[in-house]
């Protein structure tokens, strides 16, 4: 198993260590999920999310390159600015879902999923055009996040940059402790916050400076546990659960990161095709009405017939309730429509609702 | 990791103490650790019988599912039912306020398959590696 720049620092916090695409990863903290969790949202949580893949992408044919490779418009993209966006494949499968942050003028940085880093790395690399270099900076980069309303009163301290002039969905290169870095506003959590992109020979030291800064505040590490439980209550999408390289974004909620009239993209035409012909199943947001926690794979149920299946559940910290993400037929795919999920041979009434499950304060 | 010296267990993790004919049963400190947060716990009905080795409910954390196993066969003579508003109490109590059952036997003999304090502790230890 592969090991972040900061494993020995979960080791020393008794943090439980799990397989995680390949990764070496905590999953908790002697605190617990419920814990953690329950401080991300009131105040604030530290994570190490080094194992995903970073990609720096330069060079006069950068952008063009982007705007072939992803769905969002790269284009409207200003200096600092960062994008939510998806790499297809020919048949408008999602690849990965990534973010594209835009460092300098022609100066790119994809953040992607660890599961996917390789594959996309090879895919990228295939479609290389020579005006634009692709870099792999994975192993060069430690990513945190400090995520929670308390971020921005623990981390302005540590830094002579006004956080303030950091738009959300922003990126801007600063110093912390004297460590130079990029600091990003974005998160997976809901909450406020931020991702920062830390040279790995810096991370321990940042990693140590941040949670001492926090601990008054309330700040304390947190492992991937919480981290899906959080994005869970925000019905944020999860690469291999809700999107596959067999889901389109059409199907899965995702058409507010499609831009069709940007010009050509890889899967644009399958897209198009799609969105004339129709498609059958919805990716829906559904909490339970009876007692039962929805697990990924369970079936979905109507008129004692499976119909869907659960892609992602859990019981929502939060709320308290049984929450999940699951595949319905389009034509009963709306808020308010009863279905059972089988959980374990039991059918429990669920009901489609609106996403988000949990409005952030 | 705390044994109750008082109990015996069962290779799946649970404890069972005995009174008379009635036993009653909860999982152990090492399962509980091991689930994490415990949020969901499913029982059976008072009245039910159970058949040792068979799942008679469920204990979810928020990551894993975990079957409860009859550790021994019986009717379903009480179910801690304040478990469902308050699973956590699986986690801050394991062999006190978080007990499962309790199941009137039908065959004692069953006892005897079951593990002492000291033998469920060198079990442990070789499963934990």
């Amino acid at each position: 198993m592969k090991q972040t720049p900061l494993f020995h620092e979960h080791t020393e916090h008794d943090a439980r260590i799990v397989e995680f695409a390949h990764w070496a990863m905590p999953v908790q903290y002697p605190t617990g999920t419920l814990v953690e969790h329950a401080t991300v949202r009131t105040a604030a949580g530290l994570f190490d999310v080094s194992h995903m893949g970073e990609f720096e992408i330069a060079g006069p044919g950068a952008t063009a390159f982007l705007q072939k490779m992803t769905v969002n418009d790269v284009e409207s993209l200003a200096v600092g600015d960062a994008q939510y966006s998806l790499l297809l494949n020919e048949h408008g499968g999602i690849i990965d879902d990534i973010i594209v942050y835009c460092l300098a003028v022609d100066q790119y940085l994809l953040v992607v999923n660890a599961g996917n880093a390789e594959t996309d790395w090879h895919w990228l690399m295939a479609h290389q055009r020579e005006d634009a270099q692709l870099v792999n900076r994975s192993e060069e980069y430690a990513l945190l996040a400090l995520q929670g309303p308390k971020a921005d009163t623990i981390l302005q301290p540590l830094t002579t940059m006004p956080l303030g002039t950091i738009r959300r969905f922003g990126i801007a290169p600063t110093h912390l402790h004297g460590i130079p870095m990029l600091l990003a506003r974005t998160g997976y959590t809901g909450e406020p916050g931020y991702e920062m992109f830390i040279p790995a020979k810096d991370a321990a030291l940042i990693w140590r400076t941040l949670l001492a800064a926090g601990k008054p505040h309330g700040l304390i590490p947190c492992g991937l546990g919480a981290r899906d439980t959080l994005r869970l209550e925000m019905g944020y999408p999860l690469h291999g659960h809700e999107i596959t390289i067999k889901t389109t974004p059409w199907e899965t909620r995702l058409s507010w990161v499609v831009k069709l009239d940007k010009g050509d993209f890889i899967g644009r035409d399958a897209l198009s095709a799609q969105k004339a012909a129709g498609w059958e199943r919805q990716l829906v947001g559904f909490t339970m009405v009876d007692p039962g926690i929805p697990r990924a794979g369970y079936p979905l149920i109507t008129h004692h017939k499976p119909v869907g299946y659960v892609t992602s559940g859990t019981m929502s910290p939060s709320l308290r309730v049984g929450i999940g993400l699951g595949f319905l037929p389009k034509n009963i795919a709306q808020p308010h429509t009863k279905f059972s999920v089988d959980i374990r041979g039991t059918e429990r009434l669920a009901e489609v609702v609106q996403l988000p499950f949990y409005h952030t304060q | 990791m705390e044994i109750d010296k008082e109990c015996k267990f069962t290779k799946e993790h649970e404890w069972i103490r005995l009174e008379d004919n009635v036993v009653t049963v909860g999982i152990t400190d090492y399962a509980q650790t091991q689930l994490g947060d415990v949020v969901f716990v499913e029982l059976p009905d008072e009245g039910d019988t159970v058949t040792k080795g068979e799942s008679l409910g469920v204990v979810e954390s928020v990551k894993a599912v975990s079957d409860i196993f009859a550790p021994v066969s019986g009717e379903i003579i009480a179910a801690n039912s304040p478990l469902k508003d308050q699973p956590e109490q699986v986690n801050a109590d394991c062999y006190g306020e978080g007990w499962m059952v309790r199941i009137e036997m039908s065959n004692i003999d069953e006892l005897e398959d079951l593990m002492s304090p000291d033998d469920y502790a060198t079990f442990v230890a070789a499963e934990h590696g």
